[in-house]
């Protein structure tokens, strides 16, 4: 194995270790806190896949986690499946939902395909309070507690209990961060930088580089899908909100602030601006200005997001 | 492998940049493209290899129909272009932009070797990001990596743009070996003297039409048909 993969990989085993041990020493209120930043983190790492490494900036990621939300949800309180198939479902429906709209999107590239991606965004959004009938529009529903008990051989788990919640939260980050961490350093992952770097010259080579590009999409779908999925199995709450624009714009945010085309990097920023809301919260009701100021100055410190700075700057193995 | 151009017309918008072009190129040979800036060089290397649809006439390799093939089909049939500028994937590797050259095709490690055998410069610099290359490097890795896609037909535009002395003539000693190889190359060249010194032959482009299509000892012969087409005299190195 090369000297920069092997390192990158103890670091990631590393970084997966400490999120396994803080369940021992952090505080209820922060333990419940990064069991969501982990699945959170998880949307992050599906969001970064798409913009960091194949280089399309969707304004539309929210219809995907949303789609995984409801998928799981959905088949959860309405077709009474139990939870294992409930987020297989959350999965296929941000999988499939994402190759539906990329055969369109991606036929379009830079601004249009941001436009033609919140647009379907909204059309999702605007369908979930149609249906409020069933999906209880902006209220949102609450999944049942006998929902999220499973019972796997003799191994019990109660969804609601936190630390089969964070623990269930970490699995699904390890897997999408080792996921992603295998993906980029592939052959594939190579060709989605290649696009990334320059499409017309990716399709000089020989490649059909749409593609590739559904295949980022699809996977980013996926990620994003089984993060929707999760989110509603651990925390219980399916709400339109999580289909709204607010949720296209949070990864962008956390994968900028972290590093774009890092896999840690989206982790480092979703754990910094949901404790810069947190925290700032806590003393003023206009946070959200005290959030922008911060994160200007973050920018200004770290232009290619944390990640992405210390790479350029000390670590040009990091992946 | 023969490619054969039959009356191109390409337009941008509503603006005609190729007028007429009917052209051949066989294997083993050199077809050197001449013209001003302006002339329409570099749009007949793209409707070459797919970029720039034509809207009239067509492209054949060996007889088969081309000219609605996508871009990325003209590369699988072995038609590699290098385009000006180099236009490497700065963030990756030497070795990864060699690598993603070797998968477009299914090339193997000999067609790699055979690559690195031409610029043996570049084998020190495998785990280098290649943005950080020099000009001239790069230009070395952006030829290779074409040639690992195995090409018959290689479209070079400018490659010598910009380089020391020495590197011109790593690349023009790389350019007769891969024509001693059967590689057919057309070659847009502004230095002539390095054009005349390695082309079969010349093909002069002037407003989208070609002018002309002579033989290298035909310019040195008449040195007016160079200051005529190009702007400058065959001196110029």
């Amino acid at each position: 194995m090369h000297t920069g993969t092997r390192r990158a990989l103890l670091l990631h085993l590393a970084v997966l270790a400490g999120l396994f041990a803080l369940q021992f020493v952090l505080p209820d209120y922060h333990h419940r806190n990064l069991a969501r930043i982990l699945v959170l983190a998880s949307y992050a790492a599906g969001y970064n896949l798409l913009l960091g490494y194949t280089g399309l900036l969707s304004l539309g990621h929210a219809m995907l986690f949303a789609a995984g939300l409801y998928g799981a949800g959905l088949a959860v309180q309405l077709l009474g499946v139990n939870a294992a198939s409930g987020f297989a479902i959350g999965v296929l429906s941000g999988l499939a939902l994402a190759v539906a709209v990329g055969l369109v999107a991606l036929r379009t590239s830079g601004v249009a395909f941001m436009i033609v991606t919140l647009m379907f965004s909204q059309a999702a959004f605007l369908t979930t309070l149609y249906f409020a009938a069933f999906t209880r529009g902006d209220e949102g529903f609450v999944l049942p507690e006998a929902s999220r008990q499973y019972q796997i051989g003799s191994f019990f788990f109660d969804l609601s209990d936190p630390g089969t919640r964070y623990n269930f939260a970490l699995l699904l980050f390890a897997a999408c961060l080792m996921a992603t961490f295998v993906l980029v350093r592939s052959p594939i992952g190579r060709v989605l930088v290649a696009i990334r770097e320059n499409e017309q010259r990716t399709t000089m080579l020989g490649y059909h580089t749409f593609r590739y590009k559904l295949l980022a999409l699809a996977a980013s779908g996926a990620i994003s899908g089984a993060a929707g999925a999760a989110y509603a199995l651990l925390f219980s709450y399916v709400g339109s909100t999580f289909a709204s624009i607010q949720y296209s714009i949070l990864p962008l945010l956390w994968v900028l602030l972290g590093g774009v085309g890092t896999t840690l990097g989206p982790l480092i920023g979703t754990v910094l601006m949901f404790y810069l809301v947190d925290v700032i919260s806590g003393y003023t009701s206009a946070y959200l200005l005290l959030v922008g100021v911060a994160l200007v100055l973050l920018v200004l410190v770290f232009p290619k997001g944390i990640l992405g700075t210390v790479r350029a700057k000390a670590a040009p193995w990091l992946p | 492998m023969t490619l054969r151009l039959a009356g191109i017309d390409c337009f941008y918008g509503n603006v005609q940049v190729l007028r007429g072009i009917s052209l051949e190129v066989a294997p083993g040979e050199v077809l050197c493209l001449l013209g001003r800036n302006g002339a329409g060089k570099t749009t007949l290397l793209k409707t070459m290899i797919g970029l720039i649809k034509p809207r009239a006439g067509c492209i054949t390799l060996d007889g088969r129909e081309l000219t609605r093939l996508p871009a990325y089909g003209f590369a699988r049939l072995g038609i590699a272009y290098v385009p000006q500028g180099r236009r490497l994937f700065a963030e990756l590797t030497v070795e990864e932009n060699l690598t993603i050259g070797l998968m477009a095709r299914g090339s193997g490690d000999e067609a790699r070797e055979r690559a690195l055998a031409l610029f043996p410069a570049l084998r020190s610099r495998l785990t280098q990001i290649s943005g950080t290359l020099s000009g001239g490097e790069q230009e070395m890795l952006a030829i290779a990596r074409a040639l690992c896609l195995e090409p018959k037909l290689l479209l070079l535009d400018e490659p010598t743009e910009g380089l020391m002395p020495s590197m011109i003539q790593a690349i023009l000693a790389a350019v007769r070996e891969l024509k001693s190889q059967g590689v057919a190359i057309v070659l847009v060249e502004q230095r002539v003297e390095s054009a005349l010194s390695v082309a079969d032959r010349i093909a002069f482009l002037e407003t989208g039409m070609l002018r002309a299509i002579v033989r290298p000892e035909a310019v040195h012969a008449d040195p007016a048909l160079v200051q005529h087409y190009v702007g400058v005299g065959p001196g110029r190195r």
